[in-house]
């Protein structure tokens, strides 16, 4: 008997007329954990009763603290007939099982009722007093903490990074036909959401096992999903990433570590001149479905693709032996783990080592049965035969590794595709085990690495690539050679060197596929993918080119299965990267070139693809420096000179191989224009518009080339259905359909939060689901942040200082510099890459342009600035080339205006695991809840839209009081995982269903910090206090 | 490709106050994308016509939502579902009962039944103002009155406490509902030169002086009903025309004091004892529920129009009411000075808000 939790009830408030004779309320409450209930007294005729329940203590094993949540259930006492639930409220109990976590949860619940919603609210204290446990085998694992957050959470430094953890209970779905059986739906609803509190508990509890198996004491990156499988039942299984993390008590250790990243970012050195060439490959399916396992275990291995962009290994003649020994060093310590996965995309300095690129793997499955619950296996099998599929992909990559790593899947009937995904790298073993590295290796490591470059640097061997790839030295280090394109699926490294800014770039697509039942349908579907992979590829690429970018960060792709279509989405960050070469341009290429107004037609598109380039380059500040190639120390000597004419096909592609193959860099991308489909294809890549002026957009925690947060944050959800015409639906229309819906949601969105510019849309999450036959769904999770124009100059002059000793202290740049000025950019080139790169990176500096231009060599230009500098006079220049939002010169002066939350209660939501202008100062444990909602009385609740707006709403409001009830004022790595929604307008009703988690943490202003530290072990020890006052 | 579901749920409620300002005149979403069309923000922000009325329609939804809370904007503050910031929260609340005078004018002193509501369609055609909006602002007054009818304390702090308004707003709904507990009629033709400014005034100068509150602040419903005791006492008043000596000697005293220094002397002295009548009547009347609505009638009838068919400037007419209260007091045979002072009092600021154009 390990554990006693004690529950009061202290009051409610608002609750709904439950007797409409007296237009009052005879409430009660029960109070259940596991098999135990205690009963409240009925508080008569009000709808603002005043329980004040003695504590109800329950004696419980921690293994059921673990799994069980706590169910309050109000009701309205009925004399004769049977009472009346007025609605529950679960409590999971959990974040008070760890020491550092909250110690007590009390505060106003809203009561939810799945027809209703929310009906008022109830006032709650719970504490549990844990007693020390001595048996050896027990099965519970309290006091491993979990975090949703997928890099080492702020307030704690890891101690070692374990590895993968991974889980799943399977169950019995209560209800899974909702539409047709919606005679009783209340109840079956109400078991779904209790059986799901209680799978989620215990998978928590078995992973958090794991865990101390391995040593660990905290689970990172947790990610918990639901499949929901239909008749073969229901599925719960999460992945993590296992370390052992010690807690920064000391206020100096502390400081550094939480700073929030725009402090680590003004540190980080954005005026690194060097461009870089890269190239990136897909190898085609591998693999083929072999269809030969036409069981009831149907199962079909969809060849994979591995992105990548590629570094060289034997390049420089000492990095030969050293880079051995680090992978001999590695390997032994990521060999004794059966998958050496990290859900982590952000990692501790130093962690990240190389990078190989995105590895990937789809299986298309069919649904039976789980007979025996206890023993899932079949699921387990799925999930490692897959994983076994990464791992092997990433070992092509020369890699032992696989970060910021994912699962996912999709249903559609009894067909299943799980997908995985994650970036092949290779790790810094200092981290992955007991401290059993000589320092003289780190040593070497730091010095072999310049910061900034070197996990762009090719893990594999270069005389023996997986796949053919375009390799140059590395334009930062130029000792290490580097792919032309760089793919990944974690955030971009804080110490990566970045040109201009980032943006989001998505690929779309549709494919119809006939309507067909199990194995034929498996079947069909899986022949469809690997198509699917090369064209969102392509389209990703295209995309990449278009923006004048060389790299994509977070890249996530989503395969959706529906009745007669696939949908595919893909979303990233494409930025530049110094360390890269400047990626070519698209070149279009004509199969006719006899033709005379073909021609015409195919050099205007190539002149509006060209100037679509020119225009996003300014729009995203890239100005890369142009480097003479004939730089001393190249080993690669690259002549520029390169014609870009416009050629046919036949001559183009030869020539452009040709070159390829020889320089590897200024490749132009070539399209081929054979048909109608590839025109479309070409326009389509046009019609993506950029974000309003003063918005960027980013699906990574943070956007590259913005350092200067204010504190305003909105984070959102918007979801959008459309029906598509099921007349003649061609994949081209469909494609077209799915594009618009896409990009009018973003348009929405940009127009919606006008008020917010200068902002950026950070973390956009897209979620695409196919309920019906006709219809799509499409969910955007999001956090719009504010930043402020003035603050830019300052920082950036931080940068300029910063250059300014590296440029002394550093011999080889200060070398290279000048070089690079006084070789002229060459007027053939057709996208001038900025004269003038200083004045991009530092884009507001304040040196006339007409001086810039008489300045003859770069010490000159050195000096001018430091003298402007000095002279602190920050005038913004305006280049008339120049028309970039940022350039625009007129600030408006958005002062980090102390936000508007002084009032208590107000709870922030943030799908980053960071709060701007804020430090957090404790993490308080998982929130991780499960709602269903179902109306049987849509159009008067305002229709779908009224009905999902409510219910969102709602979920929003019950996440914020649980946080608030742990005593906490925000919610980072928050993320909607999961919304299910299903309607039959015939019948009046909808139904859906929410899954969303995050970490609920405390957070300080940074300029309330000072004040705040002395005070701060008070306000933790009164959560209650907080959780109280919640809703004034 | 149709649009079946389309919304968008901020962590804090995002508000347009543009938007809200059209929601609240009752414009359609229709007519509101219109509008905003027309104002030319899809030049401004670059936005289409499709992502407007998406737009729209979410801050709709969104109001219609909150409206309900609105309705008790105590739990706007106290509910958890939409997270507003406190001045968003002041600022809705503010809004949404705010009314326009023109409608207001119409229904001032009527009674806030479902008769009246019935009338709302020809006011919305007479005012202009969309018949939704005519509703919420009826419904808003009614909705006030419901609750602070039969309440103790001040009613302008009742208002104000359980309907979180700004003071001036407060003001002006005990105003309303003042005016509309006891009927006074403000639509007659000759009362239309009068704003709802002008009577408010005289709504808060009555509540103050001539109702229960004024002399007992522990009894229910003190400052909607007029003091009836006062009312009754105020009969008391009529000697000072009914006795002919009375009446002459406040004449003289009132004459002698303004000589040289009214424009308007003479047309004064001969219509003293006309307007002197006209003012104690009224008072003498107040005993009768038909009287004390027509109240505004009579001034405006008995002392508003006699002098301004006489050219009185308002310098005047202050001149005039200021010696006429105070001769009373040198008035050896009149004993009801207190009496005189609580209605006069009243009625002379009244009467000079009540004169002009």
């Amino acid at each position: 008997m390990p554990g006693k939790l004690k529950v009061k009830i202290v009051a409610g408030r608002h609750l709904p007329v439950m007797d409409r004779a007296s237009d009052l309320t005879d409430a009660f409450v029960e109070v259940k954990f596991g098999n135990t209930t205690f009963k409240t007294d009925v508080y008569p005729k009000s709808l603002n009763p005043q329980w004040n329940s003695e504590w109800f203590k329950f004696e419980v094993d921690d293994e059921d603290l673990q799994d069980e949540p706590l169910q309050i259930t109000v009701l309205d006492h009925d004399t004769y007939s049977a009472n009346d639930a007025i609605g529950k409220v679960y409590i999971d109990i959990d974040p008070l099982l760890y020491s550092e976590a909250a110690t007590v949860i009390s505060g106003w619940f809203p009561i939810y009722d799945t027809i209703h919603g929310i009906r008022g609210e109830i006032n709650v204290v719970v504490k549990v007093d844990l007693f020390n446990d001595l048996n050896r085998f027990r099965q519970s694992s309290c006091g491993v903490k979990f975090f949703c957050t997928t890099s080492i959470p702020k307030c704690y430094r890891a101690v070692i990074i374990h590895g993968f953890v991974e889980e799943l209970v399977v169950n019995e779905d209560p209800e899974y036909q909702w539409i047709d059986r919606i005679r009783t739906p209340r109840a079956s609803n109400e078991a779904r959401q209790r059986l799901i509190s209680l799978m989620s508990g215990e998978l928590q509890r078995k992973i958090g096992l794991k865990v101390l198996e391995m040593r660990g004491n905290a689970v990172v990156g947790y990610l918990q999903c639901f499949d929901l499988e239909g008749e073969s039942g229901l599925v719960v299984r999460a992945i993590g990433t296992a370390c052992t993390l010690d807690k920064l008590s000391s206020p100096a250790a502390f400081l550094p570590a939480c700073n929030s990243p725009s402090k680590e970012m003004k540190e980080s050195p954005l005026v690194h001149p060097p461009s870089h060439g890269c190239r990136s490959t897909h190898n085609s399916p591998i693999h083929t479905a072999t269809g030969s396992r036409l069981t009831q275990n149907f199962s079909v291995s969809v060849p994979t693709l591995i992105y990548t962009g590629m570094g060289s290994g034997s390049a420089g003649k000492e990095g030969g032996p050293f880079k051995a020994l680090l992978r001999q060093q590695t390997q032994s310590a990521l060999e004794q783990r059966e998958f050496p996965f990290f859900t982590l995309t952000a990692f501790p300095p130093g962690f990240l080592v190389h990078v190989g690129g995105v590895v990937s793997a789809r299986s298309v499955k069919l649904l039976d049965r789980i007979h025996n619950p206890d023993e899932p296996e079949t699921r387990d099998a799925w999930w490692a035969e897959i994983r076994q599929e990464i791992k092997s992909h990433a070992k092509a990559l020369g890699c032992h590794a696989v970060v910021g790593y994912s699962e996912s899947t999709s249903i559609c009937e009894e067909v299943c595709i799980l997908s995985a995904s994650g970036t092949a790298a290779v790790l810094n073993p200092r981290f992955l085990q007991d401290g059993t590295v000589e320092g003289c290796l780190e040593q070497r490591l730091e010095e072999n690495l310049p910061a900034g470059c070197g996990f762009c640097h090719i893990p594999y061997d270069e005389l023996n690539m997986p796949f053919p790839a375009h390799l140059t030295y590395c334009y930062n280090c130029r000792k290490q050679k580097v792919p032309d394109v760089l793919f990944t699926t974690i955030d971009l490294p804080t110490d990566a060197t970045v040109i201009g800014k980032g943006c989001l770039i998505q690929a779309r697509l549709c494919r119809l596929k006939k309507k067909a039942q199990a194995e034929a349908n498996a079947t069909a579907i899986s022949n469809l993918l690997p198509f699917m992979e090369y064209e969102v590829h392509t389209q990703l690429m295209n995309k990449l080119k278009l923006k004048g970018m060389n790299a994509l960060f977070g890249l996530r792709i989503q395969i959706t299965v529906g009745e007669n279509m696939l949908m595919g989405l893909a979303s990233a960050t494409g930025v530049y990267l110094a360390a890269l070469p400047t990626p070519g341009g698209i070149q279009i290429a004509g199969k006719t070139p006899n033709d005379g107004s073909y021609e015409q037609h195919i050099s205007h598109m190539q002149k509006k693809i060209n100037d679509t380039i020119a225009k996003n380059k300014e729009l995203y500040e890239i100005n890369p420096p142009e480097i003479s190639e004939e730089i001393i120390g190249s080993p690669i000597p690259e002549p520029r000179q390169r014609s870009r004419l416009l050629r046919s096909q036949s001559e183009s592609s030869d020539e452009v191989t040709e070159l390829d193959l020889s320089h590897g860099k200024k490749d132009a991308f070539v399209l081929e224009i054979d048909d109608t489909d590839a025109m479309e294809d070409v326009h389509s890549l046009l019609t993506d518009v950029p974000p309003p002026s003063g918005f960027y957009s980013c699906n990574t925690e943070i956007m590259p080339g913005i350092n200067n947060w204010t504190s305003e944050i909105q984070m959102f959800t918007s979801v959008r259905v459309i029906r598509l015409s099921s007349l003649n639906l061609t994949n081209h229309a469909l494609n077209k359909n799915f594009n618009d819906l896409c990009e009018n949601l973003l348009k929405s969105l940009y127009f919606k939060l006008r008020s917010m510019i200068p902002c950026c849309l950070c973390h956009v999450n897209f979620t695409v689901s196919l309920p019906e036959d006709e219809l799509i769904q499409v969910t955007v999770t999001a956090v719009a942040i504010t930043f402020d124009k003035n603050q830019a100059l300052q920082t950036t002059k931080a940068h300029v200082e910063k250059s300014l000793q590296r440029a002394s202290t550093d011999n080889e740049e200060l070398l290279q510099f000048p070089l690079e000025l006084c070789s002229d950019s060459l007027p053939s080139h057709p996208f001038p890459p900025a004269k003038e790169h200083l004045e991009s990176a530092s884009s507001n500096s304040g040196i006339p342009a007409a001086q810039r231009d008489r300045c003859s060599s770069w010490i000159e230009l050195i000096k001018l600035k430091a003298q402007t500098i000095r002279r602190g006079s920050i005038k913004t220049t305006v280049t008339v080339e120049k028309t970039s939002p940022m350039g625009e010169g007129n600030f408006r002066n958005r002062s980090a205006a102390p936000c508007a939350n002084s009032t208590v209660g107000v709870v922030k939501m943030t799908p980053l695991s960071f709060i701007p202008g804020a430090k957090i100062t404790k993490y308080l444990g998982i929130i991780n809840m499960f709602f269903i909602r179902e109306t049987t009385s849509l159009r008067e609740e305002g229709g779908v839209s009224g009905f999902l707006h409510a219910f969102i709403a709602e979920v929003f409001a019950m996440v914020r009081a649980h946080v608030a009830a742990l005593g906490g004022n925000a919610v980072v790595s928050y993320i909607m995982k999961q919304c299910v929604f299903m309607e039959n307008p015939n019948k009046n009703q909808a139904q859906c269903l929410i899954n969303v988690s995050g970490d609920a943490v405390v957070f300080a202003r940074e300029s309330e910090l000072e004040v705040v530290s002395t005070q701060q072990p008070a306000a933790n020890c009164q959560p209650a206090c907080t959780g109280g006052e919640v809703t004034t | 490709m149709t649009s079946e579901l389309d919304i968008f749920v901020g962590n804090t409620t995002l508000i347009d106050e543009d938007v809200y300002r059209l929601w609240l005149d009752g414009y359609s979403v229709g007519d509101a994308v219109a509008l905003r069309v027309r104002s030319g923000i899809l030049e401004q922000t670059g936005a289409t016509a499709a992502v407007l009325q998406s737009d729209t329609m979410d801050h709709y939804r969104t109001f219609h939502m909150l409206e309900r809370l609105l309705h008790a904007p105590p739990k706007l503050l106290h509910q958890l579902i939409y997270q507003i910031p406190p001045s968003r929260q002041a600022l809705l609340i503010e809004r949404y009962y705010a009314f326009d005078e023109a409608f207001v004018r119409e229904v001032l002193g009527k009674k806030l039944s479902k008769g009246t509501k019935k009338d709302l369609d020809d006011i919305s055609t007479k005012t202009g103002i969309t018949l939704k909006s005519c509703r919420r602002q009826f419904d808003n007054f009614k909705r006030v009155f419901k609750v602070v009818e039969e309440m103790r304390g001040s009613l302008v702090d009742n208002v104000q406490q359980h309907f979180l308004l700004s003071d001036r707003l407060a003001r002006d709904y005990a105003a309303i509902v003042f005016f509309a507990n006891n009927r006074f009629e403000t639509g007659k033709k000759k009362l239309q030169y009068l704003s709802f400014g002008d009577f408010a005034f005289c709504a808060e100068l009555m509540i103050q002086n001539w109702t229960l509150g004024a002399v007992d602040s522990q009894v229910d419903d003190m400052d909607m009903d007029l003091d009836k005791e006062f009312l009754q006492d105020l009969k008391e008043l009529k000697v000072l025309v009914a006795d002919k000596d009375l009446l002459d000697l406040h004449k003289s005293l009132v004459c002698t004091a303004l000589r040289g220094k009214l424009g308007v002397f003479s047309e004064m002295e001969a219509n003293f004892k006309n307007l002197s009548r006209g003012l104690v009547n009224v008072a003498t009347k107040l005993t009768h529920n038909k009287d004390v609505r027509d109240l505004f009638v009579d001034l405006v009838e008995k002392f508003v129009e006699p002098c301004r068919s006489d050219h009185w400037p308002l310098s005047d007419v202050r001149l005039f009411l200021n010696q006429y209260s105070a001769s009373v007091h040198s008035l050896d045979g009149f004993r009801h000075q207190a009496l005189w002072d609580r209605y006069m009092g009243t009625l002379r600021g009244c009467l000079l808000r009540l004169y002009h154009d």
